[in-house]
Order: structure tokens, then sequence, then C-alpha cells
């Protein structure tokens, strides 16, 4: 089942994945196969049933994206065996801090973006530092992080700005050339591609990059799949958790700046919870597995393009909208049933 | 692990050098906010101290309570009170905390009603303990029956009718409103009067209101799918941001109006992007709680005679945005 054997990650040796195979049966052996037909049917289904929903891709796509750019890194952070329940909150934390930062320096827009990657970074910093000193399980030191960050969020927006929503920082120098970067849209056609799916593209051929042609790629199957054993054969497991964090931290800075700018530079800082969740959905529902050892950064990304096609397709189905979270949850497990449905058959007939 | 620590502290440094060197804003930001007064400074009552203790079903961090709460301490600053605050969303909890106020004998318990059945042997002991207690926000049909002072918030039903009646006359047909939180009563209620007296077609969206991204692309997505929606009601002033920016993105000609205001809303109101907005006036709502329970203890007396005190529905247009602005930055509006 697992796709590496920790048992024999030596550089060198022969990888079962490397080895020479059929194109079709390579094509079948791949985690994201089952999710793949699984996109299709939801597409299919909504396609179908919902007037404007292939009008509006568009919008589908960028809903996707809100989930996707989170779910490439927790897909890898899930590849290395841990989980982030943190994730979600911090996405609220880096928004915040660019906009109290940048507000109360009266600084350039742009210190508060960078100040606010430092904070995120070392968010995630203590969250693998912390797993690897204690040996707790990514649970518990992530459920502790995210009701902290989660206090925090509020109660250090209220300290300093009185309120628990940020003041607006929309008329201060950077703002603009910001918002291109992390929230404008460039129209292609009657196609409006927003700036967060060129991200999420980016992030998901880094990862993939990193998985499949990197030392560390096969660190983070090694470490998923058996740390100990990948310890035993000289893996630098704690570093290469930790960079797992880091990785969360990236994407949630991202997302992050993402909500500030697109929405008139005001955060709300209850913002985010629940979000994880959504998250590490994405991931499952594209092939990873919740033991580790087993995933892809496609698979988390066509994972979060049935989340975003569910959710936006019930509205453009119209049906009847205090449905709306049982359908959602139905769609997505009728996805996954589908997915790993047509995985099995295809690793009976490998 | 050493060389990532290290690595790390290189980072931390090259960040404050940054920040040192770096440009400053020349436009918006702290330097440029204007400090208008607002905490009215003046001397307080000499009656004896008070404590009064105030517990919602606020989650954290909702804007809605922070406001209500500023007018609660402005009130207990002027009346020599002492004023506590706790909130919990779930119902247990906050009848447990009300419990904690009994037993501490407070002079006086503030408390919303959202929940009311797993309230009333909460308050009803807090009135057999000989706390008098006023009820705040929702739940004004059992604030008598459960032996409260006085009632003193608007009815959610009230507002939404109010809503209803604006929307006809501006001669809208077609309107969607927006709930952001699956199974809130109130949001419910809101909704349901809109319907009850719009002449038009109300339809109800459910929207996640944990994500703006989702609040956006879902409400953005019904635009999309219905082209007929004339009219967007969102019910915090938090969702109508979004609610704004989805009809832009979707270049529909809806008109967005919300309940409940926030500096966000009242510059949006000036900008002709909202169309209206329901005040139900949260700073007076905690404001007068305060009041009426120094009142009633100094002087015996009950504001509005017993009778639920209205604070809202009132309805405000970009003609109120120059005024709503100073206010709704401070945080008292």
């Amino acid at each position: 089942m697992t796709a590496t054997l920790p048992a024999d990650p030596a550089p060198k040796a022969p990888d079962e994945r490397l080895l020479h195979a059929s194109p079709l049966h390579r094509l079948l052996g791949r985690p994201e196969l089952g999710s793949v037909i699984g996109a299709v049917a939801v597409f299919l289904f909504f396609a179908v049933i919902a007037d404007s929903f292939l009008s509006s891709l568009d919008t589908v796509l960028y809903a996707a994206s809100t989930i996707g750019i989170m779910a490439v890194p927790v897909a890898l952070l899930m590849i290395g065996g841990e989980f982030d329940l943190s994730a979600g909150v911090l996405v609220t934390s880096a928004a915040l801090t660019s906009t109290m930062f940048a507000y109360e320096m009266t600084a350039n827009v742009w210190v508060g973006v960078f100040v606010s990657l430092l904070v995120t970074l070392a968010v995630g910093f203590f969250n693998g530092y912390m797993l690897v000193r204690t040996g707790l399980p990514s649970f518990i030191i992530t459920l502790g992080t995210y009701l902290m960050l989660w206090g925090a969020n509020i109660g250090i927006t209220k300290r300093i700005q009185g309120t628990v929503s940020t003041k607006s920082i929309s008329d201060m120098q950077g703002f603009e050339s910001a918002r291109v970067l992390f929230a404008s849209s460039i129209d292609v056609g009657s196609f409006k591609v927003r700036v967060t799916i060129l991200w999420w593209i980016g992030l998901v051929a880094l990862a993939t990059w990193i998985l499949l042609r990197t030392r560390w790629g096969n660190w983070i199957f090694a470490v998923g799949g058996g740390k100990d054993a990948a310890r035993a054969v000289g893996v630098p497991v704690r570093r290469t958790k930790i960079g797992l964090y880091l990785g969360v931290a990236v994407a949630a800075w991202i997302s992050g700046q993402h909500l500030l700018f697109s929405f008139s530079g005001v955060v709300q800082s209850a913002e985010g919870r629940g979000l994880e969740l959504h998250y590490i959905a994405a991931a499952v529902i594209g092939g990873c597995l919740l033991t580790g050892g087993y995933g892809s950064a496609v698979g988390a990304a066509i994972g979060a393009l049935i989340f975003g096609m569910a959710k936006q397709g019930i509205v453009y189905a119209q049906w009847d909208s205090d449905w709306f979270w049982f359908f959602l949850g139905a769609m997505l497990l009728l996805a996954t049933i589908l997915n790993s449905w047509v995985r099995k058959r295809a690793e009976a007939a490998r | 692990m050493a060389r990532s620590t290290r690595v790390f502290a290189a980072v931390a440094t090259a960040t404050l050098l940054a920040v040192a060197a770096a440009g400053c804003s020349d436009s918006g930001g702290k330097d440029a906010e204007e400090n208008d007064g607002g905490g009215g400074g003046g001397g307080g009552v000499n009656t004896p101290r008070m404590e009064i203790a105030m517990v919602t079903h606020s989650a954290p961090g909702d804007t809605f309570w922070d406001i209500v709460q500023s007018g609660s301490k402005q009130a207990a600053a002027k009346d020599n009170v002492e004023f506590l605050y706790a909130n919990s969303e779930k119902d247990d909890e906050q009848a447990r905390l009300v419990q904690t106020f009994v037993d501490k004998k407070v002079d006086g318990i503030i408390v919303t009603l959202a929940k009311p059945e797993a309230m009333k042997s909460a308050v009803q002991a807090a009135v057999d303990a000989g706390i008098p207690v006023v009820t705040i926000n929702s739940g004004a049909e059992f604030s008598k029956e459960y032996g409260a002072l006085s009632h003193i918030g608007q009815e959610e039903a009230v507002a939404g009718e109010a809503v209803g009646e604006e929307l006809n006359e501006r001669g809208r047909k077609n309107a969607v409103c927006v709930i952001h939180e699956q199974g809130n009563v109130g949001l419910e209620q809101r909704c349901a009067g809109v319907k009850k007296t719009f002449s038009g077609s109300v339809e109800n969206l459910t929207v996640d209101g944990a994500s703006k991204p989702a609040v956006l692309s879902g409400i953005q997505a019904k635009l999309e799918a219905d082209g007929g929606i004339d009219s967007v009601v969102t019910l915090n002033a938090d969702v109508a941001a979004s609610a704004v920016e989805a009809k832009d993105a979707s270049g529909s000609k809806a008109e967005v109006a919300t309940f409940d205001l926030n500096a966000a809303v009242a510059a949006s109101l000036e900008s002709k992007q909202l169309s209206f907005a329901v005040d139900q006036q949260p700073y007076l709502q905690g404001y007068l709680a305060v009041d009426e329970l120094w009142l009633y203890e100094t002087n015996g007396n009950v504001i509005g005679g017993g009778q639920t005190v209205l604070t809202g529905p009132a309805i405000v247009t970009e003609e109120d945005a120059p005024d709503l602005k100073k206010f709704t930055e401070r945080g008292t509006r």
C-alpha cells in the first residue's frame, strides 16, 4: 500500500516508484487517479443540472483556489505523517499582522506584509519545533497552537485597535501594489483569472517538483512512512518535519495576504475557524492517507477542486440553501467513495 | 537544529533593519487617525459603588458585542459601577456563567435571551436571590415571564419587516437574504421578517461565515445563477462588504442592504455601494441596561415602565453617513 518502503530510502537504492513500468500501469499507480475520476463526475453532474455552472467556471476556480493554496502544504505535511489544526486561524493571524503592523507604525504596507511573513514562519517553526522536541502527537501540539492563535487574534486586535476588526489600510502607501500581487485578477476574454489561481498552480508545481524530483521529497515520504526507520538510515527527521510546518506557514501567509488585500484592507479577527478541516478534507479527497506516507500535491489540488465545484455548484443549482452543508457533505463523501473505489480497482488490476 | 536557529536569528535581524530603514506611509495609518474625543470624561455620580455583570451569547470576537460593551462601560464609568463581562455561544455555558455571578452576589445582571429555555432557570435563580435582572438584545417575549425588570433591544422580526418595507419603497422585486450562520434563530427571524412585508420574492442563501472568500464566492455564484436578483440583504456588517465585492465581481446591478453597522458599512453607505443599513443601536442596549440597573437601585425607576424598550430598527442611508463614520470609527455606533 505505502508507496515508499522506508526500510530502503538510501539515495541510490532503486525505488519502486522509479522502476520501469508501462505508462498505463504508472498512471494507475498515481495517488490522484481516483480523485480525477471523482472530479470529472462532480463536474459533469453540475454541468448538466446547473445552468450557469459552465459560464461561471472562473468563480468556481476562485473558490477552489482559496482552499487549494492551503491544501498543497497541508497534503505535504500529511504525507510526512503530521496534521496542522492551526492552519485555518493562522491565515487570519497572517492577515491581521500585516494590517496592524502597517497601521500602527504608519509604515508602508509592504513592511507589514514582510513582518507578517516572519511572524507566520515563527508560528510554523514553533509547531514543528514543539513537535520534534516533545514527541507529542501533532494533533495536540497544533490544537494548542490553534486555540492560542485564535485567542491572540481576537485579544491582540482588541487591545491594539480597540475593536475586534481592524482599521482599513486601503489608503496607505503600498496597498495598491500589494493588491496586484495578492488579490488582483486578469481578464482573459470573459474569463476572470484571479491571481489566487496562479498562486495555486505555482504552489502545486513547486510541491510536485519537491516531492518527485528532490531529496526532500524522498525524506517526506520516508518520515511519513515510518520515522524511526527513516531516522535509522540517516533521514533528518526533525528538519524535515519543521520544514513541512514552515511550508504550511508560507501558504498561510499567502492566503492571509489575499484575505487582507481583497477585502479593502479590513480583517475580522475571529475568522478562519474550521477551515483547517476543509484543507485536510481536500488533501484526503485527493488521495492522501490519514496515516501518512502516501499522497500527492496534484491530488490535493484536485481535492480542492472537487470541494470548490461542490460548494459553488450547489448554489448554481439553486438547491434549497438550508440544506447546503448536507449537500456539500454528501457530495464530498460520494466523490471520495468513488475515488477510493477506482483506486482499489486500479491496484487490483496491476 | 542549531543551523535553523541561526538562520532564524539572521532573518529576524534583517527584518528589524528592514523595518527601521523602510519608508513610512504618507497616507492613512495611525498618524492620520483623527482623535476626536468620544470618551466623555466629566464627573460621575457619588452613589455607592455597584457591581453589574453582563452575560451574552456572543461568539468571541464579534464586532457587534464590542459596541454593546463599550456602551456599558461608558455608563458604568459615569454611574460608579464596576462592570463585569462574560460570554459563551453555548447555551448551557451561558447559563452557568449567570449562576457564577449570582453566587458572586453582584448588584445586577444583564443577560441576553437568545436561547430563552436554557436561560430560564439561571435568570430565575438570580431573581430569587434578590438580584435585579435586565434582559437585552433578544428574547423580549420571555423577559417579563422570567422575572426581569425590563427588556432593551430590537425585535429581529420587526427589523426584518422594516427592511421589507424599505425594499418595497425602492421598487425592488427579487431579494436574497444571506444567512452567514446556519441555525441562528435571530438570523432566521430577520429573513422571515423581510419575507413578511416584502411584496416581491425573498430567497434565503446560506454561506460559510467563517471565511470571507467563501462568503464572496457564494454570493457571487447566487447572483450569477439568477440574473433577476435586484437586492441582496446581509445580516451582519462584515458580510455586507463581501456582498458588495460579489456584486461588483459578478457584474450584477443588485443593490446591497445590510443589518448592523461598522466603519466599513458607513463608508460604503457614503459611496453608495450600500443602499441602506438597519441600525439596532447596540451601544444603546449596553448603555441603557447599566443605567437601568443603577436607576432601579438608587431611585426605583424602570425605563419604559416595564414595556420592551426598542433600540431599533432605525434605517440609515448615505445622508446619515458623514456622522455615522465618525461614530463607527470610534467603535460606539
